[in-house]
């Protein structure tokens, strides 16, 4: 098989049985493009997933396109990343036409008010486990307090907030000698 | 053709500052759903619970369903694609230099401040699904505070966190099928 279709399939592949992305996808990656096609050893998914936490993007996404393009340069992470968005593509696409048709049921609406409960807790949980990590001393609790106040009350773009916390951390370390 | 057009940058904005995967996406679109009327925060909300519980990355699903939701077939290629490109990039670009980039001091201490505002970002976002779902709107309108609060909701809602943080193993998709349960015997949709 040609080596971008073999990237694509199994990068799609992966894409279609791994939920929630990110962490959860490492086990698969670990398999299919690891221990079955020496794609990678496992030192370098654990650098890729350490770089795709701090560069912009989904992380499952960031992986496949490092993969891809050690494999078989740019165009082998583009095809790679292309694998792995593509079911969600599809089966999206799908639920999202279904939806549109159905949304006015009665039954639709009552399961997704219950939903929409249980999506509180998740987004809660979310928010507590990305606390350990980037919650670590006083100032980053107070850029934490202070996000929050900003997103809330104010219309300053998330993409802004971000770019500043940045250069704070920058400043921040900076200041203290660490850089 | 400006909505594709339209889709496509915006999207590609999300993909350039959402960073640390998962939920970071969340906030963006959230704003992104009051700035460009495209789709609700209810159903933004909606699209969190569909993505949980199909499979493939949280972020792409959630711009594929957004994109869907606003232009169609063609609308959900473009999103994702938006969401994408900056990834691509930035990755081919970093790939050169993996080990230095990983380890450099500067990339680091801009993680320092950033990983502390992609948190709040995300609780800020969740504070306002919070405030729609939890509190009764209707009453808040017409400021009747004593029935503000919707107990049912908020009964169910500390039941569930509960439960997940009972059972950490289990996958959100079994929680958000009982919600829908809970949702639909309880005729939840006022």
């Amino acid at each position: 098989m040609p080596l971008l279709l073999e990237l694509f399939l199994v990068f799609a592949k992966i894409g279609s049985i791994t939920f929630g992305g990110g962490y959860a996808m490492l086990p698969f990656l670990q398999r299919e493009v690891v221990e079955a096609r020496h794609w990678a050893t496992n030192d370098e998914l654990t650098d890729y997933y350490a770089v795709g936490q701090c560069t912009p993007g989904i992380i499952a996404v960031n992986t496949a396109t490092f993969i891809g393009a050690k494999l078989a340069g740019n165009i082998g992470g583009i095809v790679a990343t292309l694998g792995v968005v593509f079911p969600s593509f599809v089966i999206i696409s799908l639920i999202a036409a279904f939806l549109t048709n159905f949304a006015e049921l009665a039954v639709v609406k009552n399961a997704f008010a219950g939903i929409r409960i249980c999506v509180c807790i998740l987004i809660l949980n979310a928010v507590l486990k990305l606390l350990k990590g980037a919650v670590v001393d006083k100032l980053t609790g107070a850029l934490f307090i202070i996000v929050i106040g900003i997103s809330a009350f104010t219309n300053v773009s998330p993409a802004t907030t971000v770019v500043v916390a940045g250069i704070i951390g920058l400043l921040a370390k900076k200041m203290r000698g660490d850089l | 053709m400006p909505l594709l057009f339209n889709l496509y940058w915006e999207f590609f904005k999300v993909g350039l500052f959402a960073i640390g995967g998962g939920m970071a996406t969340f906030p963006f679109l959230a704003k992104l759903a009051v700035k460009s009327g495209w789709y609700t925060q209810q159903e933004l909300i909606n699209m969190i619970a569909i993505s949980e519980s199909t499979p493939g990355p949280i972020g792409v699903n959630m711009s594929t369903y957004v994109g869907f939701h606003t232009a169609g077939v063609a609308g959900a290629l473009i999103s994702t694609l938006g969401l994408v490109t900056p990834s691509i990039i930035v990755i081919l670009i970093v790939a050169q230099f993996l080990k230095k980039f990983g380890e450099s001091k500067y990339v680091k201490a801009v993680m320092y401040g950033l990983r502390a505002a992609s948190a709040g970002l995300i609780a800020a976002a969740g504070l306002t699904v919070a405030w729609m779902v939890l509190l009764n709107q209707e009453a808040l309108h017409a400021q009747d505070f004593s029935h503000a609060l919707n107990f049912k909701a908020l009964c169910v809602a500390v039941i569930i966190f509960f439960l997940t943080k009972k059972y950490k193993k289990v996958h959100p998709i079994v929680f958000l099928g009982l919600a829908a349960v809970v949702g639909v015997l309880g005729h939840f949709a006022v």
